[in-house]
């Protein structure tokens, strides 16, 4: 058998198969040593005592689910994720829409408002978090939001530290909204911009009245697909909530009890000072297979990936 | 030479692929950087300390040190968990500081016994701070100086308010409303209404403890749910700031007159001094009940060897030069940048810095009324603790239900690590 030397396989007639892997194979290697390898890895310590430790030999079996389950700060913060998405997905899902619709009726400038509104997607959810807790939504008399409210006599408002009422998930909500109402209103743009004007002039002949009426019956149907995609990736963001919620409401001494979602809990357990590693890793498992079957149920629900009657 | 597309985008393959690898390593401080002494390099790390100086000061204690090449880390961020993660893996440093070390790290081995470092000047150490950095008869960590918070007051806006200093928890939640104007607040205990600045620090006050000395939850009384309760009223009266841009451990809400009394560390002594000169008092938290009394938490960072360095010998020999036997840097470490005691008795007795004002006061409640966290005290009993305490403050959780349920979550942590004993 005969070798060619590696030199002229990569640079003689093209070979594929080899190329392919010279640009998939670093890649691919990656997300085995830094994704499924930690992934099996978290299975393995979710069955061990493992504090402080990623070898552990204290075998636990299911105990660390039990505890889990039985945890009320880890059902708490199951409740907060539930909270947090009642307020989130739809909020985006319409602010998103319409922004949509609006810009899509553009004449002028349509590029310009489009870039206005995607702009706040480039930004880190880190530094957003930070302006809002510093600058707009801190609890003191200089804050922008007490500011303007003191214009009209209101007393100051600890935006962060108030649970009652709870004026955190305000803060919490408009960040969010902020950075991502933007990147799905692009998504409803694309939809909107496949729908056939044939369809609205038809809807014309036959006298549906622009507005409203032309909404419901025409543009929302055919924005399904897009409806469908948006609400998903809205819930499993929701879910994936940390950066926010740690940057507005973490302090130096720990994280209050309340609006805790789920993964700022498990770092605390697991990575934070507790460093309890097999009881975060039961958690971690609980909650992708929650995140798993929310999914493929709402998947289900909405007929995604259904053929068209 | 023509480069041809296919040999460029060849070589930039290669090149990320690489590029990928080499960025998986991270910066111990092994590399580079060192002080440059002879011997093994040594990593060190710190972190971040606030007040300027304390980095180069460091820099300079490890670069006179001659017997290996110390290469000093000043790193910023979450502090604990980077030292905690790092432990685990073999990138770790050799040398480092620590908040703790914390139980379940000492009995994973993943720091080295420095009992021996101590001989013939154990009894020059302050006492409360090495407590907790001793278990099973052995010392972890060398305390580097003495911290403790303390409740800081404005005389002037006191006097103005015709308040006393507090002398009860009572007094300190009247004082608080009475102090409490349209701009100015009465009290701050941290953005979460002193959860998690306070901690324990309440029950002592109230003549308890989180764990007693024979390790039961030290905390299952009457008097508990009755303090906790009163936290809660400096909450309900709107006496509390909350929401400042800077944190309790940073006095700038004091200095900027946003709060008339703030609960903050030694440290901000020197700004607080600087902004305030002689219009300010230092109080440790008053006592509650008959069977209470003022309390103040005392606590010490450490210095502490990685179980997994390659060169735990060297290190522990630049531990004892560094903080045993070079005691000129322990005191220039302690009040030259900052504001700290030494954690060696001797040479807090004749430090000038502490010898009046506030100052003295602080080491006089340091020595009467401190207490530092014991070792049993794990996080997990702190969190359960600090959500119970939050929830008492800001939710109006009923204080009885509350300690109930954390009196449970502690005694099976405590059953957690007797067992493992």
């Amino acid at each position: 058998m005969t070798h060619t030397p590696l030199k002229s396989r990569l640079l003689g007639t093209q070979n594929r198969t080899l190329w392919f892997w010279v640009f998939v194979g670093p890649f691919a290697l990656g997300l085995v040593l830094f994704t499924y390898v930690p992934l099996a890895w978290s299975v393995y310590l979710s069955f061990f005592d493992a504090h402080n430790t990623v070898s552990p030999d204290d075998f636990v079996g299911f105990d660390n689910y039990t505890s889990m389950l039985r945890n009320d700060a880890f059902t708490d913060s199951l409740v907060t994720f539930a909270v947090f998405s009642a307020f989130i997905v739809p909020t985006t899902f319409v602010l998103s829409l319409a922004l949509a619709l609006m810009v899509n009726r553009l004449r002028r400038a349509q590029a310009f408002f489009r870039s206005v509104f995607f702009l706040p997607a480039a930004c880190s959810y880190v530094v957003a978090a930070m302006i809002w807790k510093l600058s707009i939504f801190n609890g003191v008399r200089f804050g922008l939001a007490n500011t303007v409210l003191g214009w009209f006599g209101v007393d100051q408002t600890a935006w962060l530290s108030t649970t009652d009422p709870p004026w955190y998930w305000l803060v919490i909500v408009t960040v969010r909204l902020w950075l991502q109402a933007g990147f799905y209103m692009i998504l409803f743009l694309a939809g909107l911009q496949r729908i056939s004007p044939t369809l609205y002039e038809a809807a014309a002949v036959d006298g549906a009245r622009p507005g409203w009426q032309v909404l419901r019956h025409i543009t929302l149907p055919q924005l399904r697909a897009t409806s469908v995609a948006v609400t998903l990736l809205l819930v499993i963001n929701a879910f994936q909530a940390f950066d926010e919620f740690y940057n507005l409401l973490s302090t130096s001494s720990g994280y209050p009890p309340h609006a805790r979602p789920p993964l700022v809990y498990l770092y605390y357990t697991a990575l934070g000072r507790e460093q309890n590693l097999g009881l975060g890793s039961a958690g971690a498992v609980l909650l992708a297979l929650i995140i798993a079957v929310v999914t493929i149920g709402q998947a289900r629900w909405f007929g995604l990936g259904r053929k068209e009657d | 030479m023509a480069i041809s597309r296919r040999t460029l985008l060849g070589t930039g393959a290669t090149g990320a692929a690489l590029g990928l690898l080499t960025a998986c390593g991270s910066n111990t401080g092994r590399d580079g950087g060192g002080s440059g002494g002879k011997g093994p390099r040594l990593a060190q790390w710190y972190h971040q300390y606030g007040e300027p100086g304390t980095e180069q000061a460091v820099k300079r204690y490890a670069a006179a040190y001659k017997k290996a090449d110390v290469s000093v880390q000043w790193r910023p961020g979450n502090y604990d968990e980077q030292t905690a993660a790092a432990l685990l893996t073999e990138s770790g440093p050799d040398v480092f500081e620590v908040n703790g070390p914390s139980l379940d790290q000492i009995r994973e081995g993943q720091v080295v016994d420095l009992t021996d470092l101590f001989d013939g000047v154990k009894d020059d150490f302050n006492p409360v701070v090495l407590a907790p950095k001793t278990y099973d008869g052995k010392i972890w960590a060398i305390p580097q100086v003495v911290d403790m918070h303390l409740l800081y007051y404005r005389k002037s806006l006191l006097d103005d308010a015709g308040v006393e200093p507090p002398q009860s928890l009572d007094e300190l939640v009247d004082a608080a409303k009475a102090l409490t104007t349209k701009d100015v607040k009465g009290l701050f205990l941290g953005n979460d209404g002193g959860a998690g600045a306070l901690g324990v620090t309440p029950l002592y006050a109230a003549g308890l403890s989180s764990v007693t000395e024979d390790g039961r939850v030290g905390f299952d009384d009457p008097a508990a749910a009755r303090t906790l309760g009163k936290l809660r009223q400096l909450y309900a009266d709107k006496s509390l700031l909350l929401g400042a841009p800077a944190d309790w451990s940073d006095p700038s809400a004091f200095v900027q007159e946003l709060t008339a009394m703030q609960w903050c560390g030694l440290w901000a002594l020197p700004a607080v001094k600087k902004e305030l000169g002689d219009d300010f008092g230092v109080l440790a938290l008053p006592a509650d009940g008959s069977g209470g009394k003022p309390s103040l938490p005392v606590g010490s960072y450490g210095a502490a060897v990685s179980a997994r360095s390659d060169h735990k010998e060297a290190a522990k020999d630049f531990l004892k030069w560094l903080w045993v036997d070079r005691t000129e840097y322990q005191e220039d470490f302690a009040l030259s940048y900052g504001f700290h005691i030494p954690a060696r008795l001797s040479l807090a007795k004749k430090a000038d810095k502490l010898k009046e004002g506030a100052a003295a006061d602080a080491v006089r409640y340091s020595t009467e009324y401190g207490y530092s966290e014991p070792l049993l005290w794990t996080p997990a009993s702190r969190t359960a603790y600090q959500d119970a305490l939050s929830r008492i403050i800001k939710s109006g959780a009923n204080p009885e239900s509350e300690v109930k349920s954390v009196v449970r979550k502690v005694r099976a942590e405590l059953d957690r690590v007797k067992k493992k004993s």
